[in-house]
């Protein structure tokens, strides 16, 4: 009677709360003798959306790949909703969707076909995979092009079918891994309204995401993750926080005043600042803008020529740049990361 | 629009639905081939040529001239045919796995064995293809098969169960292997050897004794054999026995062989 078991213990876990739909502890993948993902810890919330934000080869969709039983983890453990991605796989494969970065639909058959298909195979009858095939499609907007092979459809209409093939079943829980990567900012807009629109209905959702933006604006907690580890894990107020709510940019005309000028910011800001790579800028997160005048009449002062001056809001970038001490660059494999400890 | 509920999640997929599951994906492949229809080109081509190649080459040196030659190469290459088909399944596999919807379907709470069956299942529409064609070919040739009508048909579904059975093997490649070509380079190599060390086109009498040994031996000179006293003779042998328990065997060790490797690999 496990079924029993499973319901007794998600009630004991929603006595302390929200359920947990995602709680990963020490997950590890290996790919050959690099460590895509090591030692990620995760707790997701029932009917939360969840922000896993890092760069290019963080380990994002590697995680969200064991999670959604697509790859079996090296080490550690997973369960989503208390079953065990690896000996209960079959019925974690009952409750979740999965949207990857490339759409995840058949190119040959038609939009119409493609969710009948799936609708099908979970067990719809003929007349309800179609009903759920149209109501989904008009949901989408795709009704006009229902009936066009999906070689014929443009980047964002695919990815829209994609994420409507995962809700045909209605999982409590759902995997976007970049769901708007190379997309154009209307059907970002689109997709996001789409996201929030599964979360009121009760839908968990963990996304991934190179863009702090994405994350802010639709995550109530977000797991910053750097070469398989989770540096940062926080709201994304916290995480801003950390970095400070905007940052300034210094761009020097001569690269030996550098080090002279990183001495003045800190001082004026009282807080850190980055070198850039290339070493003719600075980079410091500003906390109180009214500081900024006196750093520019410090900087003048000390005869430093500054060639550009920007104050940005965070990006992913100071986000690393702060948390790691390096760039948000796709990582090198095989290298040893100088990861600090998590905040 | 209320989610699943998370205590009715049962934790393995009933014997129904797994075959219901396979059809779809079976009907998922028809669709494709009728997208697609040029991938049928194997099975419409091969059987044509073949014949006619075979028969006005071989014809005359091994029966006397090419009329006498039919009811001898008709069932060689019918099996040659088909069973070069069921190659092509593997490699096709092999193809389609690596898109991305087979992501999707193996996120999907369905049989893990569905995707395959499914893919093997659709593919039986062109060994029936293949079939009927040789067959025509044949009659158009000349050959009337003394067995009649029934026998005929008899002798076409042996072969495409036993080719079903076969593509398990060509499945298993399928999944295993990295690349297309890598799938249909293996498969030549064990198939062209079963094909032609066999009965299919000459009498096994002329060859020397070693090789008889092995083509006595080879399954496929029993599947030849079978079709051949069906459609030639309307004679049910035990080679017809020998076939079908040959090509269980094959499924029961190819098919979990199979899946298992497909759900090791992602």
């Amino acid at each position: 009677m496990q079924t029993l078991t499973q319901a007794a213990r998600s009630q004991t876990t929603a006595a302390q709360g929200a359920p947990l739909a995602i709680e990963a502890h020490q997950l590890v993948k290996l790919f050959g003798r690099h460590r895509a993902v090591d030692g990620v810890d995760l707790q997701v919330r029932a009917g939360t959306v969840y922000g896993l934000l890092g760069p290019n080869g963080a380990g994002k969709t590697t995680t969200v790949r064991m999670l959604a039983t697509l790859l079996r983890p090296d080490g550690g453990q997973a369960r989503i909703f208390g079953y065990d991605v690896v000996k209960e796989a079959q019925r974690v494969r009952q409750l979740i969707g999965v949207t990857g970065q490339y759409a995840s639909v058949d190119e040959t058959l038609t939009a119409m076909e493609n969710l009948m298909l799936f609708g099908r195979l979970l067990g719809l009858s003929r007349r309800d995979a179609r009903q759920t095939a149209e109501r989904l499609l008009e949901q989408f907007g795709l009704t006009e092009a229902k009936n066009r092979p999906l070689r014929h459809f443009s980047g964002g209409m695919r990815r829209r079918l994609d994420l409507a093939a995962s809700l045909i079943a209605r999982p409590p829980l759902i995997f976007l891994d970049e769901p708007t990567t190379g997309l154009d900012p209307r059907t970002r807009a689109q997709m996001w309204d789409t996201i929030r629109d599964l979360v009121r209905e009760g839908t968990t959702v963990l996304l991934t995401t190179q863009y702090l933006d994405e994350a802010d604006q639709l995550a109530e907690r977000i797991a910053v993750i750097d070469r398989g580890r989770v540096i940062a894990e926080g709201t994304p107020d916290e995480l801003k926080s950390s970095v400070g709510q905007s940052s300034l940019h210094l761009t020097f005309q001569n690269p030996a005043d550098v080090p002279r000028a990183r001495e003045i910011v800190e001082a004026a800001l009282g807080a850190q600042a980055t070198p850039s790579p290339e070493g003719r800028r600075l980079i410091a997160p500003v906390s109180d803008t009214s500081r900024l005048p006196d750093v520019l009449v410090a900087l003048k002062a000390a005869g430093i020529e500054i060639s550009e001056l920007g104050v940005q809001k965070p990006t992913l970038d100071e986000v690393f740049l702060t948390l790691t001490g390096h760039n948000a660059e796709p990582t090198t494999e095989g290298e040893d990361a100088d990861v600090q400890p998590r905040a | 629009m209320s989610n699943r509920a998370l205590d009715t999640v049962p934790a393995r997929v009933s014997a129904t639905s797994t075959l219901s599951q396979s059809l779809t994906m079976a009907y998922r492949g028809l669709l494709k081939v009728r997208r697609t229809p040029e991938q049928l080109f194997d099975v419409t081509v091969q059987p044509i040529i073949f014949t006619l190649m075979f028969t006005y080459i071989f014809g005359g040196a091994v029966s006397g001239n090419p009329q006498n030659y039919l009811p001898l190469v008709i069932p060689g290459i019918l099996v040659q045919t088909v069973i070069t088909a069921s190659v092509v399944t593997g490699v096709q596999l092999r193809e389609d796995m690596d898109k991305g919807v087979f992501d999707r379907f193996r996120s999907l709470p369905i049989a893990r064995i569905a995707p395959l069956a499914g893919a093997l299942i659709a593919d039986t529409v062109r060994y029936l293809i293949a079939t009927l064609l040789t067959f025509a070919v044949g009659f158009i040739m000349g050959w009337r098969p003394q067995g009649g009508a029934f026998h005929v048909v008899l002798a076409g579904l042996l072969v495409i169960v036993c080719a079903f059975a076969l593509s398990w093997i060509f499945a298993f490649f399928g999944v295993i292997a990295r690349t297309a070509t890598s799938v249909q380079g293996i498969s030549m190599l064990i198939l062209f050897p079963l094909t032609f060390l066999s009965n299919a086109y000459v009498p096994v009498n002329t060859m020397p004794k070693w090789l008889q040994a092995f083509v006595n031996i080879n399954p496929l000179s029993h599947l030849i054999a079978a079709v051949r006293d069906l459609a030639n003779r309307g004679l049910v042998t035990s080679d017809i026995a020998i076939s079908l328990a040959g090509a269980v065997i094959l499924m029961l060790v190819f098919a979990p062989l199979a899946v298992r490797m497909y759900m090791r690999k992602v």
